[in-house]
């Protein structure tokens, strides 16, 4: 696994966490929203917190395309739930929230999961570029490397 | 008829962002390393060339409507129910989507990656 890969799917998992807390810390200031009032889901879009945090999000959905472009879906999934990981760990270090040993022990089985995937391949399936890229992609020299 | 709808919803939601996740890497995939099409043809050719792509406006597509099936269950049920039990169940019918249709090698290692995940997803949520 190269820099570049690794440093992408860090990227996945760090910006999903920090753009779901930049979300949740906007959406306390704008309050419940209920069908009576969908129009304030508009005005929240251009509140600080909740924009900062859809451009979080588009830099996730960035990175989480270009993961999938050189590594399996089932590599990808349990690669990123890392996120729910700096999830927790920003909840009690920035939000100063208490985890208990249940979320304790649900991060250490992510954890471990994430190991699992680690050891083996990344890409499992020999990829299928369709249309025009002319002569031969380099990129197949460097498929199914761990 | 609470249980139920929540349960339809939670299924709806798991079905809908597992078929758009499939469809999305299906495209990827077809796309190919974007780090190696950027390189050899520049980022205009390769923004071109993904937001191109049918099957990801596809998937996009059933992203969507995973996400107002997620608002239905949250007006049925607690989101303390809804967020856990729909992202663990995705990882597992994300294996077996990824296992039929991507062909990918899901192997003992997977299976015990996704199941892992799901569990803990499911503790640390509680």
């Amino acid at each position: 696994m190269s820099l570049r890969k690794l440093i992408t799917l860090g990227g996945v998992s760090f910006f999903a966490a920090i753009g779901d807390v930049c979300l949740s810390r906007g959406m306390k200031d704008i309050g419940a929203v209920t069908f009576g009032n969908l129009g304030v889901l508009i005005h929240a879009v251009f509140s600080p917190w909740v924009a900062i945090g859809i451009l979080f999000l588009i830099a996730f959905f960035t990175s989480y395309l270009s993961a999938l472009s050189f590594a399996d879906l089932t590599y990808v999934l349990p690669a990123t739930s890392v996120s729910y990981i700096v999830m927790a760990l920003l909840a009690k270090f920035y939000l100063h929230e208490q985890i208990s040993w249940i979320r304790w022990s649900g991060i250490l089985l992510i954890a471990l999961g994430v190991g699992f995937i680690a050891k083996g391949p990344s890409i499992t399936v020999a990829a299928t570029p369709q249309g025009a890229i002319p002569d031969s992609v380099p990129s197949t020299s460097t498929r199914g490397e761990a | 008829m609470k249980h139920f709808y929540t349960w339809i919803s939670i299924i709806a939601v798991v079905l809908f962002s597992t078929i758009g996740d499939v469809l999305i890497s299906k495209a990827m995939k077809s796309v190919g390393d974007v780090a190696h099409v950027w390189r050899d043809y520049g980022t205009f050719y390769t923004i071109r060339r993904v937001l191109g792509n049918a099957r990801l406006w596809l998937g996009i597509f059933f992203m969507a409507l995973g996400f107002f099936s997620l608002l239905f269950a949250l007006s049925w049920a607690d989101v303390s129910l809804v967020g856990p039990a729909s992202a663990s169940l995705t990882f597992l019918t994300n294996a077996i989507a990824a296992k039929f249709f991507l062909h990918e090698n899901v192997d003992r290692r997977r299976w015990m990656a996704a199941l892992l995940v799901a569990c803990g997803v499911v503790l640390i949520a509680g």
